[in-house]
């Protein structure tokens, strides 16, 4: 007997509870929600990676300039242009910051922007220099959020070919050491494969650390990776030059001696369909949404419904909620820092108003300063492997005082006079999980400001 | 400050201040005990795998020219030689006062047992687990199984520093966390709030305790403009200084795929800041009984890849410093680069074991015994004949 709760719905398959909006009356609705269209991103927009580009093609642009007109008063000026650039891309990377919070905050369908943002994370990837530091969220637009809903082949293949992701984890200059553009470079560059890309498929983002591939598969892998490429001006692009020639063999089966990408989408499908995939993603989602410690037989079910429908993630969503290990009443796993915070203003419903005219310096001071002593910079993560699970990475010292001053000092320079009274404040963010403690301390506290801080502190609201 | 705590265990002794806060398992009854050695221990995690091979570069083996084009390019490229056969990467020409003093040393050809994935986060569990293998999990690090070897620790001997996680220092024994610039500054009333509504949550309420006694304890508030890693440095000098024995943090950067030549140095030079920094704020005689070890997960191919860096590996080095390192030396057991001598032919062979010579740093720091250190501290660990790392 599921003890489905929309509350607990909103809290762990969510951002939490809102003033506004109310849960989802059932698994299925739940469900039913990643469905509908996706009307909050039509709301809330993000630069997608495809217009994102042009940004890199201008800087490109000012960048030719210098170089053929160095040291003249036009290179001067071209580097002025390179810098505004560069500071442009900056802001729309803190207003994707607001975008994605209003998101969190206003949406109907808040298990969406969940998968968005796990996915996203097992799929982390980051621009290495210049303008392409800022195109997390346009990439996430582009290759993780249409893909939410189909076969874990198509969203693997989206994500891992992704110009984004090639730059992150060096494909774009790994060559075959046999290639025609190795061959034009010559021995004293030593030009040649780059196995990172190749090990981080399989390590990361299909089979798992103890999945069955060996170091023979991954350099295979990476043999089989190259051709893979990307130009500002027209995105993907596979460059036959870089391609190792041969077959390859990866996992005990040969893909054809081809200078195109059907290989590449043909050993993507076939690790997608890999058992030691689903099983891994199982393991994460499970570890994601429930706990550090998931039921066993949850992680099975959820293994066994990506096998059985060939790797559909709507199975593997269902079967997740639909377990009774998904509806435990006590509240497990601690929510990250941008979750907390975004959990936080959802529970104030905090008005699209108040990112209106927002600088990038209010940017800095109410949320990238605050996440970067919490241990989670924006858009900057440790390494391909995303953020850390575990709740004891983030409940530190440090990271704990960092909540308690972004509490106490942020909701009200958000909400200014429309802070909502604390008594209040602690059954619209708490629910049935509200307890007395709390409303003693939303009750005694010296301000205002002091007593949201104390109720976005306690427990309940801090884990999920 | 030595003052503030022992009140604090006093008033907890006694009973003064509310149970809930005596009840937290990081306030022992136990006063504020002396350790019973004297010596410092910090410990620093290369997170991302260094190339030991362009850090501490072997331009005395004929063989390295052939695997790397254009990395390690040796003295003819600004290495400093160090002994006639090993030279160190430029960037970390801050440190050659240090080897001059003979304050520095390095270890060659070492590794942990972690062979053939090569995966990072496995590699730096295994490091930090100091374990033979990761069969059971990481459950807790070897330096917190060596807290627990001691009686009479408590939470200021020894910090956890940063805002990444340090499985080193994970476990029953207690361990202070702690960042600059973190300290908690709510008043009275907000305290006793905090305290009654996270009471229900034992790890919420151990974190918020530590907090506020932390940042009691640390008084100095960090420069402005101060780089992050010569903070760290300089908070964990300042406790060395004072009641802290041990400091445990990571410096990540190490993972040079790709234009070694423009990425290494930075990661390198963050190490060499650090390093001198430590030295620099450390009061009195401190740096003298002190000994730093910076550890990697692993080495990197000997081979440069395509793309002008180098790939996960095995073999590297480690990086030893301070007044109690018996300095100015290459230890470790050089297998070579030559024909038949790389592992799987393309790692450097690790011909000596990181834990090992770990092992016998600490026995000589804190002179816990041999059978201690190899049944519960790094359980299977085969320490051989002493190296004399240490004066």
């Amino acid at each position: 007997m599921l003890q489905f709760d929309s509350q607990l719905a909103e809290i762990r398959f969510g951002y939490g509870l809102s003033p506004n909006i109310s849960g989802p009356s059932s698994p299925t609705a739940l469900l039913d929600g990643l469905r509908g269209a996706d009307e909050i991103a039509a709301r809330f927009p993000i630069e997608p990676f495809s217009v994102f580009r042009q940004r890199m093609v201008a800087v490109q642009e000012q960048y030719m300039i210098r170089r053929k007109n160095r040291g003249t008063e036009e290179a001067g000026e071209a580097r002025k242009q390179r810098n505004l650039l560069n500071k442009d891309a900056r802001i729309a990377m803190f207003e994707s910051l607001g975008q994605t919070m209003l998101r969190r905050t206003h949406t109907q369908t808040a298990f969406r922007e969940r998968l968005v943002a796990f996915w996203a994370d097992h799929f982390t990837a980051h621009g290495k220099r210049g303008v392409a530091r800022r195109a997390t969220s346009p990439y996430i637009e582009d290759a993780i959020r249409p893909n939410l809903t189909g076969n874990f082949a198509q969203l693997l293949q989206a994500a891992v070919m992704h110009p984004l992701m090639l730059d992150y984890l060096d494909q774009i200059r790994s060559l075959g050491p046999n290639s025609i553009r190795a061959g034009k470079m010559g021995p004293s560059k030593s030009p040649g494969l780059n196995e990172n890309l190749a090990r981080e498929v399989l390590e990361l983002h299909t089979l798992g650390v103890n999945g069955p591939y060996s170091q023979e598969d991954v350099t295979q892998l990476a043999e089989l990776f190259t051709g893979m490429s990307f130009q500002p001006q027209n995105g993907f692009k596979f460059r036959k030059d870089f391609v190792e020639p041969g077959a390859e063999t990866v996992l005990g089966k040969t893909y054809p001696d081809v200078e195109n990408i059907e290989p590449i989408r043909a050993v993507l499908a076939d690790l997608a369909a890999h058992p030691a995939t689903m099983r891994h993603l199982a393991e994460k989602l499970a570890v994601h949404f429930i706990s550090d410690n998931p039921d066993a037989d949850l992680v099975d079910r959820i293994a066994a419904a990506l096998v059985a429908s060939g790797g559909e993630l709507m199975a593997a969503y269902e079967a997740l909620v639909t377990h009774p290990a998904a509806w435990t009443p006590t509240l497990m796993n601690y929510k990250p820092p941008i979750d907390f915070m975004s959990s936080a203003l959802r529970s104030m419903g905090v008005p699209e108003a108040a990112f209106k005219d927002l600088e990038e310096k209010d940017y800095r001071q109410m949320f990238a300063s605050h996440l970067s002593i919490m241990g989670q910079r924006w858009e900057l993560p440790n390494g391909p492997d995303g953020w850390s699970e575990d709740d004891e990475n983030w409940i530190t010292p440090q990271g704990l005082t960092a909540r308690v001053r972004w509490s106490m000092g942020v909701p009200a320079r958000l909400m200014g006079n429309a802070l909502p009274d604390p008594r209040d404040f602690v059954e619209i963010a708490l629910g049935r999980h509200g307890n007395d403690a709390v409303r003693f301390a939303a009750s005694a506290a010296e301000s205002k400001s002091e007593a949201i801080g104390l109720v976005l502190m306690s427990p309940p609201f801090q884990r999920r | 400050m030595t003052s503030e705590l022992s009140r604090r265990a006093f008033l907890t002794r006694t009973g003064l201040i509310g149970c809930s806060l005596a009840a937290s398992p990081l306030i022992t009854p136990v006063s504020f005990a002396q350790t019973p050695w004297d010596n410092r221990l910090v410990v620093i995690i290369l997170r991302g795998g260094m190339d030991g091979l362009d850090a501490v570069q072997p331009y005395g083996d004929p063989a390295l020219r052939g695997l790397r084009g254009t990395l390690s390019g040796g003295p003819e490229n600004g290495a400093l030689d160090l002994d006639g056969y090993f030279a160190m990467h430029p960037a970390l020409a801050p440190l050659m006062p240090m080897w001059q003093a003979q304050q520095l040393a390095f270890v060659h050809a070492v590794s942990t047992p972690y062979r053939d994935k090569r995966s990072h986060f496995d590699g730096q569990d295994l490091l930090e687990a100091g374990t033979a293998d990761l069969a059971d999990g990481v459950r807790d690090g070897w330096l917190n199984r060596m807290l627990q070897s001691v009686p009479g620790v408590h939470a200021q001997t020894a910090y956890a520093i940063g805002r990444s996680d340090m499985r080193l220092l994970q476990g029953d024994a207690e361990v202070a966390n702690w960042s600059p610039g973190s300290n908690l500054r709510l008043s009275p009333q907000a305290v006793r709030l905090m305290e009654v509504i996270t009471e229900s949550d034992p790890a919420m309420f151990a974190a918020l305790t530590e907090a506020r006694l932390l940042s009691e304890a640390s008084l100095e508030a960090p420069e402005r403009g101060v780089p992050g890693h010569v903070q760290l440095a300089e908070f964990a000098a300042q406790q060395l200084s004072k009641e802290a024995r041990i400091a445990a943090f990571s410096l990540n950067g190490w993972d040079t795929h790709r234009n070694q030549i423009n990425t290494l140095p930075r990661a390198l030079t963050t190490l060499a800041e650090t390093l001198v920094a430590l030295r620099d704020k450390m009061r009195g005689n401190t740096w003298r009984k002190t000994a730093v070890i910076a550890m990697t997960e692993f080495g990197r191919t000997a081979r440069q890849n395509g793309t002008q860096g180098t790939d996960h590996g095995t073999g590297g080095v480690m990086v030893l410093a301070g007044g109690a390192i018996r300095g100015g030396r290459v230890y470790g057991d050089w297998p070579g680069l030559g024909d038949g001598t790389l592992y799987e032919n393309r790692d450097l062979m690790p011909t000596g074991d990181v834990r090992a010579h770990t092992a016998w740093i600490m026995q000589g720091l804190t002179g816990l015994n041999r059978a201690t250190i190899e049944g519960s501290i790094f359980p299977g660990v085969d320490m051989g004949d002493n190296p004399g790392l240490l004066l």
